[in-house]
Order: structure tokens, then sequence, then C-alpha cells
């Protein structure tokens, strides 16, 4: 998956209807859209897309959706 | 690995008790907007739940089921050897809940009686207790009773847990019978996670005092609680869920030699519909042989499964019906039962008020 399939997808997860409102360098907590019911969604998206599951301690160290993606990524 | 099989024991009776008070959630507006309820109603798929009030304990819940069962299935009390009570609200610190209601129920005093506090995953647990004593004994009947008024623990301002909970109780009724042949459960625990969901103050590690019952800002959202009061990090909790629920079901029907196809029902711990319809979507299951209470009841902790099972199943589970039971939850602790119901009686559900059926 690139990062542009991936920032789709957490448009669509996030429900932010334009995505081309969205960059790699978007800080999602920043977002109208962020809260805790957006959270879930995204923990879906990780586990349904990538088999991954990041505690939330790991989580809150994250700040943009590159961050997200970039720890979605296996060795 | 611990699994548990039994042989020839099984639930002969099912009973349901709720609070008469309905919650609608999209009206539940004391707090937050209709707009925020809405939402979270959207996302978590509880349109109402049941509330309890003052009056009205888990132990009222369960012995108004009880008391139904006993009656509608013509039951010699005598015959009743053992009584386990479930909950994490019950009516003191002590006594042991499960002794009052020996008592309220008009018990003998030969009945064993003791009670397990453990969460959402605890009606398999008490299952299992409940077959392992009956398996290896000459105890006639025995009453399983699992009540929780989980709309006591959390803030109604914190907006995390404060749509999510509702109450209940049932009265199981387990004997012995060939018919039922064997039953197989996977109990399981994970201490390093009793943080994701907990109630801080009020044991004995951090006993009442008056700090413990003030409100307090939370986080950058301004929810408030008490530490008196239950939190859950949700997040955390779903990411545990999907990790090992679906893994936990997947060896335990490996270990019994079944498929997901062999089952009449698949019966999940009612925590939200987001959580449950990711778990059915994640496991490609057949949504028809999943019944739900979710809308209706909401997340009511360890009565989730037998609850759903009164209310959805009813006039269904005539003859040999196979059930596949999975529940998960505060600890953490998660469970897997495959257990067979054959001419199950189901009650219709009471409602409660004031501590009394109605």
């Amino acid at each position: 998956m690139t990062i542009n399939d991936f920032i789709e997808k957490f448009a669509e997860a996030v429900e932010i209807e334009d995505a081309s409102a969205l960059s790699a360098n978007t800080e999602f907590r920043k977002l109208a859209e962020w809260d805790s019911l957006a959270y879930l969604s995204v923990i879906a998206l990780l586990d349904e897309e990538f088999d991954v599951q990041i505690e939330m301690d790991d989580f809150r160290k994250l700040n943009s959706i590159q961050d997200i993606f970039d720890a979605c990524q296996k060795d | 690995m611990a699994y548990l099989q039994y042989e020839g024991v099984g639930i002969t009776a099912l009973s349901a008790a709720v609070p008469k008070r309905v919650i609608a959630n999209r009206e539940y507006t004391e707090v937050f907007t209709k707009e925020e309820a809405a939402e979270i109603v959207d996302k978590t798929g509880i349109e109402q739940r049941r509330f309890a009030d003052q009056n009205t304990c888990s132990s009222d819940l369960c012995l108004a089921a009880a008391e139904r069962l006993i009656s509608d299935n013509g039951i010699n009390k005598e015959d009743i050897d053992l009584l386990v009570f479930i909950s994490q609200t019950p009516d003191y610190r002590m006594p042991a809940t499960s002794v009052t209601l020996q008592h309220r129920l008009g018990l003998g005093q030969k009945t064993i009686a003791f009670d397990i506090n453990l969460g959402c995953s605890a009606f398999l647990y008490g299952l299992s207790v409940v077959y392992g004593m009956m398996e290896q004994s000459n105890l006639k009947k025995a009453l399983l009773l699992d009540g929780e008024t989980r709309s006591k623990v959390y803030s109604p301002r914190d907006r995390r847990s404060a749509f999510l909970f509702g109450d209940g109780g049932v009265a199981a009724l387990i004997e012995r019978d060939p018919k039922f042949g064997k039953s197989t459960f996977s109990l399981n625990s994970d201490g390093s996670r009793a943080d994701l969901i907990m109630i801080p103050a009020g044991g004995y590690r951090k006993m009442s005092s008056a700090e413990t019952v003030v409100e307090k800002v939370v986080d950058e959202f301004g929810n408030m609680r008490s530490d008196e009061q239950g939190y859950m990090r949700g997040g955390d909790v779903f990411n545990f869920v999907i990790r090992e629920i679906p893994r936990d079901i997947k060896n335990t029907l490996t270990f019994a030699e079944k498929s997901v196809d062999d089952f009449d029902y698949v019966v999940f711990h009612q925590a939200n519909n987001f959580i449950n319809s990711y778990i059915m979507k994640k496991m490609k299951l057949d949504a028809n042989k999943i019944p739900s209470t979710i809308s209706k009841f909401g997340n009511t902790s360890s009565v989730s499964v037998p609850l759903t099972i009164v209310s959805e199943l009813k006039g269904k589970l005539d003859g040999n019906k196979q059930l596949l039971l999975s529940a998960f939850g505060v600890g953490m602790t998660w469970a897997t039962g495959i257990v067979p119901f054959v001419d199950c009686k189901i009650s219709e559900i009471v409602e409660v008020e004031n501590g009394q059926a109605v």
C-alpha cells in the first residue's frame, strides 16, 4: 500500500469526506473529526490492512498520518 | 493449554430480569449534546439501556430472575444444592451476596454458596466452575446467578463510558443429563492489562476517602469522574480484543475438532456494535447466526451473553442446539465456550422496579 492509498483509507475511517484535504504531513490530532471514536476506526483500519495493533502508549507518540503509516510497516 | 471439558452437564432452564427504567441514549442529554449522543449511538449501536433505581441491586435482579425460573419450571427448592453468584457490583463488600441470596430464595442451609468476581467473561468461568462441581458430585441441581448494575459504576460525565453500560440479571439452572454430551471451555487471563478497565479506589489498595469521591477532569476533552468510578481505555481494549478473541475461538475449535459451521448460534459478549461487527467481519462469520441485544440493553458486562440468549433465542432452542459462546473484558480475562443446549426452557424477561419484580 502506498502512502496515498493509506491517506484515502484514513480519511474514510475518520469520516473526512474530502481526502484531498489531507497529506502525509497532516497532524491528525488537530483534525476536527479526531476523537476517541475516530481512534477506534483507525485501530480497525490498521488491523484489517496491516494486521498490526499499536498500543495506546506507542500511538500517543505518533503525530502525522505518515507516522502512523511508518509504524505499520513490518520489518 | 487451559482447556476444560465436561460430560453430561448442561443448562436446563434460563431466565432474566432487567430494570423497568429505559434510558434512550439519543435523549440522554443532561451532560452531553444531542449531536454528541447521536454520534456515539451511531458508532456503538446502543440505542437503549436499562438503569436500576437506587433500591435495585444486582442481587434483586437475580432474585427476580431466579424466582421466575423456579416457578416456571416447578423446581423443588430442596433440590438446589449449589448457588453461585457472579458480579462485580455485589450488595456488600462482605458478606458474599450469594449467601444472602440463599436465604432470600428460601434455600436450605446445606446449600453451597459463594461469589465469583470477574467481569465480562465471568458467565463462562461460572459455567465451567458449576459444570465441574456438578459432574464430579451427587449434587442435584445448581443455580448460577449473574447480575450487574454497571450503570452505578461509570460517571455520566465521562463521554467514553457514559453511553455504553446497562443493568441486568440472569438465572441458569444447571443439571446432569447424558443428553448434553460434551462441553469445552477455554479460560484465559492477562493481568498485565489490569489497568485497561478499572475502578481505582474503594478497595483496599486505595481505600475510600474524602478525596476518592471527588470528581475530577481526567483528560483534554473535559471528561470527569472520581476514582470510585470506573474508567476504560477503549482503544487498548479494542486492540486486545481483535488480537486475542479470534485467536482463542480458532484454537478452541481446533482443540475440540469443530468448525464454526457446526454451530447453530454464536453468542458474543455484547460490548458494542463497533467491536462486535468488526470481530464478525474479521472472522467472516454468518450474521444470521449471531444474536444481538446491543441495541436494546447495551453492555451489561458478564450478563450480556446469557441475557442475549434469553432475549433472542427464546423459542429457538428446542431440540439439540450447539452454541459457541465468547466473552472478554476487565482483567483482562477472556473465554470461549462450546456449550450444547438441549431443550433449554427459557422464561419471559422479568422487569424490576424498587427491588421487586413488576
